[in-house]
């Protein structure tokens, strides 16, 4: 009797955490649909019902030179962040958990501060300093501050690659002669590798799809696809907009998706064959 | 044969070789003279000497902790030392990168290269020593054929088992010609077959390509037999250097006998001028002093569990006491045995009639001549 209802209390309670589940999938993903199915409708206005489908708004998108051009300026920005916040995030992971130093422990918390700082906060903070060392806004202040946004990660990521490779391989390295840039770049790295590429495309992204720092740093009519789209719901909610919007989420996810999916066929390359018993 | 010698407490005479000077055909293949390593305020190593001649096979054996793999790793220059000198064939290496040292170090954890091929990790050593790629190719060859791993050049560490990524390893260390081949626990990661058939293989290269091979480890067995010469380490000093016969047969310190086979030690005091000693559970034995002792002075006396006789026998010693417990090992039998006085002694003796059992009364016979002695300090009399 009393095993019965607490049988039924438990399913209720289950069913209660599956509706509430699926509530939360709906809020969270519905409006990224909505954008997406909105951006094939035929109609004038960038809301329901749909009228029909069409591709005139990705149509649209191609012949505005402006949403080309801010395009081009987001990814190269994107491009040139990844690059650069890669190389100083590997090189610093290494050095915080390789090497003891002086400050060692003031490094590691100043790097990650960028992260915990509210980006907002961030923004004004180097448009102030800029003002105060009278520099002009330009595109190298903007690549900067997206590096500033994107280091912290892309240190947590490797840091936490470059505990896991033991120390003993660069050992081994050095044992057999090769130089302290030699093992590095011949054992450390490579081992690496999953870190950088991961990094690379997290930077990538951070740049990406960054909105409100990038409105603070923009030199004047820069804009980037973050803003640009800003500016352009500050005219009219165009359909042009989910269409647009389409292609930044297609962006920030297929390219970490890709590049997620290469580096697993990469490894399961490596793995291939099992480890064979000992024959004697 | 191939032999260390030490020179304790310092080597050689002050001033027969000049640091730094030209090494010549018979200066000793590694050389320390007096160094101390210490970390921080830890030290790990201090006083230590020791002149290793080439072509031989030094154990550095101890406890964890004793400073074995500090010692090694200093050779190899990845422990800075604090004090002293390490020469290596003659060189003064001190300053000298570990890079540029020539030295093959094998490790606990293989640490092979886990994304290069078998090939590229036993050719590292060479492709840095700008050896030409034909050579290359020849002497990997060579060095697979001798860890009898031949053709596994394509191979990944992961696609090889626990014993066969050590002979890589092996193969690798060894490859280049080192001056010196470090061995750093090389069987501890390895199951108890593979164990046995590596220590084997290692003696065998050793031999062969007569280079001369450091090897540390925590495992009596091992160096016992496998070395020309082992290094007893304890809390970072050295205890007692020799041959495995002589470090096992006759221990220099109190440590050197419990840490290699568990020795028997029975404190007594001097009799007859240190022909007998009265045990402190009331028997007295004979002993055999090399000089002569003041009688009523404290010693210990050590008996190696093997060299008791069990049953009637003409041995000038005899004990009596009750089993405690009895293994039988086929060939010979393990009893543990209570002498009375909370004492109680280990005897290792071949099975002549049957095997005795828990509770039985048992006669232990031994001979002056297997005693040794160690005075209050635990050093032994000699």
């Amino acid at each position: 009797m009393n095993r019965a209802r607490r049988k039924q209390e438990g399913r209720w309670a289950w069913r209660l955490t599956g509706f509430v589940t699926v509530c939360v999938y709906i809020f969270m993903f519905a409006p990224i649909v909505a954008t997406v199915v909105l951006s094939f409708n035929a109609s004038m206005f960038g809301g329901f019902p749909m009228t029909g489908f069409s591709l005139q708004w990705y149509g649209k998108l191609m012949a505005n030179e402006q949403v080309l051009a801010a395009f081009r300026t987001s990814l190269w920005i994107a491009l040139v962040t990844a690059i650069v916040t890669t190389a100083i995030g590997v090189t610093t992971a290494f050095a915080l958990v390789r090497f003891e130093f002086r400050g060692k422990q003031a490094l590691s918390t100043l790097v990650i501060l960028p992260a915990l700082v509210p980006e907002t906060i961030l923004g004004v903070g180097l448009l102030v300093l800029i003002k105060a060392v009278d520099q002009p806004r330009t595109m190298l202040l903007l690549v900067l501050g997206h590096i500033l946004l994107a280091v912290p990660y892309v240190v947590l990521i490797a840091q936490a690659r470059m505990i896991g490779i033991r120390r003993v391989y660069e050992e081994a390295a050095l044992s057999l002669g090769a130089s302290r840039f030699s093992s590095f770049r011949e054992i450390t790295l490579p081992l690496l590798v999953p870190a950088v590429v991961g990094g690379a495309l997290l930077a990538f992204t951070i740049s990406f799809d960054n909105t409100s720092a990038s409105l603070f740093w923009r030199p004047a009519g820069v804009e980037t696809m973050p803003t640009q789209i800003l500016s352009m719901l500050k005219i009219s909610i165009s359909p042009e907009i989910n269409a647009l919007g389409t292609v930044m989420i297609l962006v920030t996810v297929g390219i970490p998706l890709v590049g997620g999916l290469i580096l697993q066929s990469l490894t399961k390359l490596r793995r291939q064959g099992e480890p064979k018993e000992e024959t004697q | 044969m191939p032999e260390a010698t030490i020179s304790s407490p310092r080597p050689a005479s002050a001033g027969a070789t000049a640091p730094g000077a030209a090494a010549t055909a018979d200066s000793p293949a590694v050389e320390f003279r007096d160094i101390d390593i210490a970390y921080g305020k830890f030290v790990a190593v201090r006083d230590f000497s020791l002149s290793i001649t080439k072509g031989s096979f030094v154990t550095l054996l101890g406890p964890s902790g004793c400073g074995k793999t500090t010692i090694l790793r200093s050779i190899a220059g990845l422990v800075d030392i604090s004090g002293g000198q390490i020469m290596i064939d003659g060189r003064r290496v001190d300053d000298i990168p570990i890079y540029k040292r020539n030295i093959g170090l094998v490790f606990q954890s293989y640490a092979l290269f886990p994304h290069k091929t078998v090939f590229d990790n036993v050719a590292f050593g060479l492709k840095y020593r700008n050896v030409p790629k034909p050579e290359i190719a020849r002497k990997v060859g060579k060095a697979l054929e001798m860890v009898r791993l031949p053709g596994s050049e394509k191979k990944l560490p992961s696609q090889l088992s626990g014993g066969q990524q050590q002979r890589i390893a092996l193969a690798r260390a060894i490859v280049f010609e080192p001056q010196v081949l470090l061995l750093d626990e090389p069987l501890s990661a390895l199951d108890a077959n593979m164990r046995e058939e590596m220590r084997v293989e290692i003696k065998k290269i050793q031999k062969e390509t007569g280079i001369t091979a450091i090897f540390v480890t925590h495992d009596q067995e091992e160096a016992l037999s496998m070395s020309d010469r082992i290094v007893v380490m304890n809390a970072g000093a050295m205890e007692q250097i020799g041959t495995p016969q002589e470090v096992y047969e006759t221990p220099a310190t109190a440590f050197v006998a419990d840490f290699l086979g568990k020795a028997n030690m029975l404190a007594g005091t001097v009799s007859r001028s240190g022909q007998a000693v009265v045990l402190a559970t009331g028997q007295t034995i004979d002993v055999a002093s090399p000089r002569p002792l003041g009688d009523g002075s404290k010693v210990t006396v050590v008996v190696r569990p093997q060299k008791f006789s069990v049953g009637a026998g003409t041995s000038v010693n005899r004990l009596t006491g009750r089993v405690v417990s009895a293994s039988y090992l086929g060939g010979s039998a393990i009893y543990e045995i209570d002498i009375g006085g909370k004492t109680s002694l280990r005897a290792n003796a071949p099975i002549t009639g049957r095997v005795l059992r828990e509770g039985e009364t048992i006669d232990l016979g031994f001979d002056p001549e297997s005693c040794i002695l160690l005075d209050e300090d635990g050093q032994r009399i000699s």
